[in-house]
């Protein structure tokens, strides 16, 4: 039987959250398998981070060398291709590591790649098939894998239930002794340092009410209604991904996976479509209004209400009547 | 530098409404509005921006049908100095991995120190670019919003990471980069740009041309197949407000007091 492999992340000693989804994503791939976790890093806190990755898979391996403090993707390629048996399943997540790692690893083990997966159907022969979004998840496909020369399979984080029973007692074996250190320190990439976000004027981690505005909006001078809205509410103004790429707004208030995550009361998303990364960032559950002309838009599947109109022609109108009570 | 940027057709999101067709076999793309994947928009003005600052050429390379010209052309209205056009029924059915093969041979007829791709397409998952980087031995990196050229043969990069943050290292050039939106602001391509190239010839090549098997492509070479589209239902989905625009509004001023979102 292929063996299946998890590779943990994680950061400051702590095993990230995504391990105990890879532990479901394995177990739905294989009922019998024995999971062995990977885990990388320098000293300090490795062995910390391997004793938590034991409660919940049945194996870990440890390997350990100053080039992996920080997680750079061309060194652990490298090392996992030496790691690694023929037809292996590695499973990771779909985030920024995954994505700079997992596509590249394919190739350098002979396997198939599965990117962005949402849902494992289950095992067809030596196939698997699997749920993917396409179109910013208007719509879904299914896709067949053949793992039979072995597959590296990304897994959307939040996607799989997290297992968090840890209930194992995973044997820790160090596999830094089978791992050609000298080909380590001498990637041709080199991590230089981290860059903090900046924070800007307002932190919209803490607001209770969040305005947030998306492509929907066209134009930069349509950002006045917006900050009236949010003015007559009395709420702050955040907004999605395009709007911060196109300069409009400050990077401090885009929500979503690669911008900030928030935990207001109530969120009114205005022409937010509703990516999965926007909505990654989104926690807490608040009551969601969504105003979008795209009656298709997936945003409407997870607002609690919903408004089919276009905002340039809706806010104003909403704005006036908000006003108008508060008199 | 020389640079070479993979770019992709694909139907604009933004645009559209995107449904699947009766029988689940694909979208329906009657009517679909189809501009270049917008990340590869990024990596060509990045390009651009590139050897206007160090000097050198950028080639715009697309795999696709008849209509891939349409965009190879675009890009060469803002600025590209090339396009090439990898064009052949058996790349119909590729995954990543047949593209990125494609990809790689025609890399290998240049003589290029960097490759860009967009970080991901609305219809695809972001893979190209690091598979083609592992088939061609060189240095790669996703996600990234800066670049620099820091010394000889080496580029600072930033990607971009979890929270905001921004992650930099140095890449060892010839590599291969995945661009996220953000990292510029394109230029604007007005009609008049695009009939200035639009005598321009782009060269057209098939498998043939590129020297690779045929079953290496398309749906003969894919481990990863679509077996269907459908449409997710996520939830019980928002509860839509009907009516008048005056009363939709009075409905949900008094949800939203109601849920404390007016104070």
């Amino acid at each position: 039987m292929a063996q299946i492999f998890a590779y943990i992340l994680h950061k400051d000693g702590v095993v990230d959250d995504t391990a105990l989804e890879l532990r479901t994503a394995a177990a739905t791939l294989d009922p019998e398998a024995a999971v062995t976790a990977v885990v990388t890093g320098s000293a300090g806190d490795l062995d910390n981070v391997c004793k938590e990755a034991a409660r919940s898979f049945d194996t870990v391996w440890k390997v350990e060398n100053d080039a992996l403090a920080y997680p750079n993707a061309e060194v652990i390629r490298l090392l996992m291709k030496q790691l690694l048996p023929k037809n292996s399943r590695v499973l990771l997540p779909h985030e920024h590591f995954g994505m700079d790692l997992a596509p590249g690893l394919s190739v350098a083990l002979e396997a198939a790649y599965l990117p962005d997966s949402v849902t494992f159907e289950g095992m067809e022969g030596d196939a698997l098939k699997a749920v993917r979004e396409e179109y910013s998840g208007m719509v879904r496909t299914h896709v067949r894998c053949d793992l039979s020369t072995g597959a590296v399979i990304t897994l959307r984080p939040g996607a799989f239930a997290p297992d968090e029973r840890k209930d194992k007692t995973g044997e820790i074996i160090d596999k830094t002794p089978e791992i050609l250190q000298e080909g380590l320190q001498e990637a041709p990439r080199r991590f230089l340092e981290l860059v903090e976000a900046e924070a800007g004027d307002v932190d919209i981690t803490k607001s209770e009410v969040l305005v947030s505005v998306g492509r929907g909006i066209e134009e930069q001078d349509n950002l006045e209604m917006i900050h009236e809205l949010a003015k007559a509410m009395g709420a702050d103004v955040s907004c999605s991904r395009p709007i911060v790429d196109a300069k409009w707004m400050e990077k401090s208030r885009q929500v979503g996976t690669s911008g900030k995550t928030v935990k207001p009361k109530v969120y009114l998303a205005l022409g937010i479509s509703g990516s999965f990364q926007h909505l990654g960032g989104i926690k807490g559950s608040p009551f969601m209004v969504a105003v979008n002309k795209n009656p298709k838009a997936p945003i409407f599947q997870v607002a609690d209400v919903g408004v089919v109109a276009d905002i340039l022609d809706f806010v104003p109108n909403l704005t006036e009547k908000i006003a108008e009570g508060a008199k | 530098m020389e640079i070479l940027v993979c770019v992709k057709r694909v139907p604009d999101t933004s645009e559209n409404e995107i449904t699947v067709n009766r029988d689940g076999t694909d979208i329906e793309r009657e009517d679909l509005v189809y501009s270049v994947n917008e990340w590869d928009n990024y990596a060509v003005e990045e390009a651009i921006r590139l050897r206007d600052a160090v000097g050198g050429s950028v080639t715009v390379v697309s795999l696709g049908p008849e209509e891939a010209e349409e965009v190879i052309r675009r890009e060469m209205a803002m600025g590209a100095d090339k396009g090439i056009h990898l064009m052949d029924p058996v790349f119909e059915g590729s995954d990543g991995r047949g593209v990125a093969a494609a990809l790689k041979a025609e890399v290998g007829k240049g003589n290029y120190d960097l490759v860009l791709t967009g970080a991901q397409a609305d219809d695809g998952a972001g893979q190209v670019g690091g598979m083609l980087a592992a088939m061609l031995q060189w240095p790669f990196a996703a996600l990234v919003n800066h670049i620099e050229v820091s010394g000889d043969g080496i580029l600072k990069i930033g990607r971009e990471i979890a929270g905001g943050n921004q992650e930099f290292s140095e890449i060892r050039l010839p590599c291969v980069l995945s661009i996220q939106t953000g990292i510029n602001e394109p230029r604007y391509v007005g009609i008049r740009g695009i009939r200035k190239v639009a005598s321009l010839e782009i060269p057209v090549r098939g498998t043939a041309e590129l020297g690779i098997p045929p079953e290496a492509v398309g749906e003969a070479g894919a481990k990863v197949k679509r077996i269907d589209y459908f449409v997710p239902q996520l939830g019980d989905g928002a509860e839509i407000l009907e009516g008048s625009q005056e009363e939709i509004i009075d409905k949900l001023i008094e949800l939203l007091k109601s849920k404390g979102g007016i104070k």
